[in-house]
């Protein structure tokens, strides 16, 4: 960390925080019902619960419905372009180890504009907790098939579906080395705090996955309520065990369903050896 | 010429155009080590009290193929190279006539070659200058352990009139171990030097200067400029010819306290390093024209979110890929233009390889002070030139953030000041959070679709650009006349080469070397052409863009163009001979 620019210095928790304490003011501009308002709802749970006050937290995002959630918290927020949220997220935790960053996107923003930001990140193992609310569409520019959309979900755009089989954003983010692997259900608020709170906790790369449903341009979706159930085994630790249940999976198992032990990131500011000027010398004749 | 380099023949007298240098050129083709010899020449230059230069030039093969370590040395400190050499040494001819347009050869220069390397190329030959055919081969092979390079070393050294021990103390210094091959080469360095020592161009090396001298290539001084600036993140994502500066940075961040990062691509370095001084840490980039055209969305955000970042672009041939490892100053329009919305920027040209640090370090100041991008427009030749140079004075670090207070009552993160910067809260500050956007928003930073929130936003940060004194840094400007002479980056060695041999020739001319190309206020440039009748824009690319950009911003005076693209270096004479002919033609008609 250098001198010009010291970060204040971080207080300690003295009050115990309320999942209200981490909501702003501000009113979602979703859809009545959007699925991502009990994602919200979680996020500020789950921030209560490993109880890092709030200006401790960032929370970053990049361009979507789903990315608005940044403001809506009490949290710092960034609120940046599309797809490229977990890039800036990556930058401000290195540079700032000492904060809590969380990373938001939606299905098109983190699996295709995104993408490979996605499998870096998994690779890279910064100890960031990434929620992807996936939607199987495009909800801000108003209904276009994602990466998670069915082949055969017909749309303006894609007429008569897509032909592409979807994107497995849970195998692809074990195959590529994230650290910790979940799938939630946005209307089952309890769980969804506890899986965000313990991938807050855990060390490296968390990637939660929601199923968060948009009633606008998906309104069966409201129907995912009936299909979710828990997942009936516990994490595994084995990456390619984790793989095979969850492509076997019905696709509505909830849980943490992988938690492996990566040592996060290694880089990162280390303490100061030598002045610039005293490196500058080096040059000197 | 300088009275302490003197050629050795009257015959071989100094031409007019010939300043106090000498130009070498050390060429070959794949594993010859050309750029060894060239590096170690120029640590010996250094160790005789020289000023020096050396750029570097390959095709495009990755390993291997023909380069050419191109040197100038000499008693002042050199900014350009010289219009044509005085020495080529070739190590063999493979593909080394494709050089032939960037090493001119002057009439009464020496071609050294193998004797047994075969014919020496038409256009070579076609020269005139003398050439010494020595069988180098054969006496790399009496030593052996020997490389053929150091064959070469002693020879160019020799002519260029060193002495033995800084080159022997070159060798020693750049091969770091003892042993049987460190003294073979030294031997072979010793025949070198014994055979060419009756064609010596220079004699006797000039005595130290008493000067504080440095020896470095502009991407090592932007580098170090802008860690000298406070810069303590960087990201990046590899590219030639920018590398450099990230290579020296990773063990010198860390060193420093801070890090570096290799990121997937452009997209995500950028954006990291967004991330990164939205947490509060001074952080830069460096790229070059394709790099930056990737990045032009998030320096966008950057501009909007009100984040301050630094982008490097070291310049290359383009448009595209282009020519990878060759200079051309053609990512202007791009820099100054390239962005979607109204997007104030700051973009910033050093004026010389040693100018690279102070121009960096104000860069990162600017960013800080000013919480918006800066882009520092470099280029091949500056980056990955070596040059001995005077140990540069840099301004003491004076990087300043506004922070936010913690707790501030009422704290709007874009809260519309006079000077447009509002006090940035750091992640970590209590009592000040809010959330960066890339959205157009209110004082407060909530989204904000209003026509009356965008104009006040887009004013806001326009004016804390604009608005900002500058000081006298913006430009160099020196000399006086009716006729002036506008340039700006790598270009503006040749141009102070040749508008001081133009005045000379009795042609005075007004220099304006811009530094602060945006924003780049039109009293400014007025003030600067104040009684100036004439003016000629010089820079290396096709489009005229430095021209272009400046009559958009400014009334020039009956304005005329000197500009050419890369690859081949702007030369001095070049330079010279259109400022002395277009001076001359007005003349006529006025
Ligand atoms: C570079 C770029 N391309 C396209 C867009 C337009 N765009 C905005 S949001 C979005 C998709 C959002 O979908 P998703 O990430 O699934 O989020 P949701 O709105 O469904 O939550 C697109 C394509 C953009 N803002 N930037
Ligand atoms: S369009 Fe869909 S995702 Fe967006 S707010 Fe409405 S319901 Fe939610």
């Amino acid at each position: 960390m250098n001198d010009m620019c010291q970060p204040p210095a971080l207080a300690a928790a003295a009050e115990p925080f309320a999942a209200r304490d981490y909501k702003s003011d501000y009113k979602p501009i979703w859809c009545p019902g959007c699925g991502d308002y009990t994602v919200l709802n979680s996020v500020t749970r789950a921030l209560s619960i490993v109880q890092r006050p709030p200006h401790e937290v960032a929370v970053v995002s990049g361009i979507g419905c789903s990315s608005r959630i940044p403001a809506y918290t009490a949290c710092y927020g960034f609120h940046g372009v599309h797809g490229r949220a977990l890039a800036a997220a990556t930058g401000l935790k290195v540079a700032r180890p000492d904060l809590t960053v969380l990373v938001a996107s939606g299905d098109g923003d983190g699996y295709s504009i995104g993408g490979n930001h996605f499998l870096h990140a998994c690779r890279r193992n910064v100890d960031l907790t990434y929620i992807v609310m996936d939607n199987h569409v495009y909800g801000m520019t108003k209904g276009q098939p994602s990466p998670t959309t069915e082949p055969d979900w017909d749309s303006k755009l894609s007429p008569g579906g897509t032909g592409v089989r979807s994107f497995h954003p849970l195998v692809i983010a074990l195959a590529s080395g994230a650290n910790f692997v979940a799938r939630c259900f946005s209307g089952d608020q309890n769980t969804t705090a506890e899986i965000i709170a313990a991938g807050i906790r855990h060390p490296g790369f968390s990637f939660i996955e929601i199923l968060s449903p948009c009633v606008t341009f998906r309104p069966e979706q409201r129907g995912w309520k009936d299909l979710v159930h828990p997942a009936s085994v516990a994490p595994t630790d084995d990456p390619a065990r984790a793989a095979k249940r969850i492509m076997t999976d019905d696709g509505f198992n909830i849980g943490i369903l992988y938690a492996g032990h990566r040592a996060p990131y290694g880089g990162g500011p280390v303490p100061a050896t030598r002045t610039p000027e005293e490196i500058g010398e080096e040059f000197a004749l | 010429m300088d009275a302490s380099i003197t050629t050795e023949q009257p015959a071989r007298a100094a031409p007019a155009h010939r300043l106090d240098s000498v130009s070498l050129a050390i060429a070959g083709s794949g594993g010859s080590g050309v750029m060894t010899a060239g590096t170690w020449l120029l640590d010996a230059a250094a160790r005789s009290g020289l000023y020096g230069l050396m750029v570097r030039t390959s095709g495009p093969q990755i390993r291997g193929g023909e380069a050419a370590a191109l040197l100038r040395l000499g008693t002042a400190q050199l900014e350009s190279l010289d219009d044509a050499f005085d020495v080529l040494l070739a190590i063999d001819w493979q593909n080394v006539h494709r050089f032939a347009d960037e090493i001119p050869l002057r009439a009464d220069g020496l071609l050294v070659c193998d004797a047994d390397a075969g014919e020496v190329p038409e256009v070579f030959r076609a020269t005139g200058a003398k050439v010494i055919a020595l069988p180098l081969k054969k006496m790399a092979k009496a030593h052996p352990g020997s490389w053929i390079n150091m064959l070469a070393l002693g020879i160019t050294g020799t002519l260029a009139g060193l002495a033995i021990e800084p080159l022997e103390d070159a060798v020693r210094a750049g091969w770091k171990r003892d042993g049987e091959v460190l003294q073979a080469n030294l031997r072979a360095l010793r025949a070198g030097a014994e055979a060419v020592a009756a064609h010596a161009l220079v004699q006797r090396p000039p005595a130290p200067p008493s000067q504080r001298r440095w020896l470095l290539s502009g991407n090592e001084a932007a580098g170090f400029g802008a860690l000298r600036g406070g810069v303590r993140f960087v990201a990046a994502y590899p590219i030639t010819p920018a590398t450099e500066l990230l290579e020296w940075m990773a063990p010198a961040l860390a060193q420093a306290g801070g890090c570096l990062l290799q990121a997937e691509d452009e997209l995500a370095s950028i954006n990291m390093i967004i991330g990164a001084s939205f947490g509060g840490v001074p952080s830069l980039t460096a790229t070059a024209g394709p790099g930056l055209a990737l990045m032009t969305e998030g320096i966008g955000l950057a501009v909007a979110a009100e984040v301050p970042i630094v982008v490097v672009d070291v310049m290359r041939g383009g448009p595209s890929t282009g020519i990878p490892a060759k200079s051309e100053q053609s990512d202007l329009s791009f820099a100054v233009g390239g962005l979607h919305g109204d997007a104030p920027r700051l973009v910033l040209a050093p004026t010389s390889i040693s100018d690279c640090a102070a121009t960096t370090q104000w860069a990162v100041e600017l960013a800080e002070a000013l919480q918006a991008p800066a882009i520092v427009l470099s280029d091949q030749f500056m980056g990955q030139s070596r040059a001995i140079v005077a140990a540069p004075e840099l301004p003491p670090p004076a990087a300043r953030r506004l922070l936010a207070e913690p707790h501030a009552p009422d704290y709007k993160r874009y809260r519309d000041t006079p000077s447009g910067v509002s006090p940035m809260a750091i992640p970590g500050a209590p009592g000040t959070t809010y959330t960066a956007d890339g959205l157009e928003h209110t004082e407060a930073a909530i989204p904000s679709s209003q026509a009356r929130d965008h104009a006040r936003q887009l004013d806001k940060r326009l004016r804390k650009l604009t608005g900002h004194d500058y000081g006298a840094r913006w430009a160099d400007i020196e000399g006086d006349g009716p006729l002036a002479v506008i340039t700006f980056g790598s270009a503006s060695g040749p141009v102070h080469e040749a508008a001081r041999r133009a005045a000379a020739q009795g042609v005075p001319l007004k220099r304006v070397t811009l530094r602060l190309l945006a924003p780049l206020e039109p009293e400014l440039l007025a003030q600067a052409l104040a009684g100036v009748e004439r003016v000629m824009v010089v820079e290396q690319n096709h489009g005229a863009q430095l021209l272009r950009y400046l009559r958009g911003i400014a009334d020039l005076p009956h304005p005329h163009s000197f500009h050419k693209p890369g690859p081949l270096p702007l030369r001095p004479a070049e330079i010279c001979a259109a400022l002395v002919e277009w001076a001359a033609r007005q003349e006529q008609t006025a």
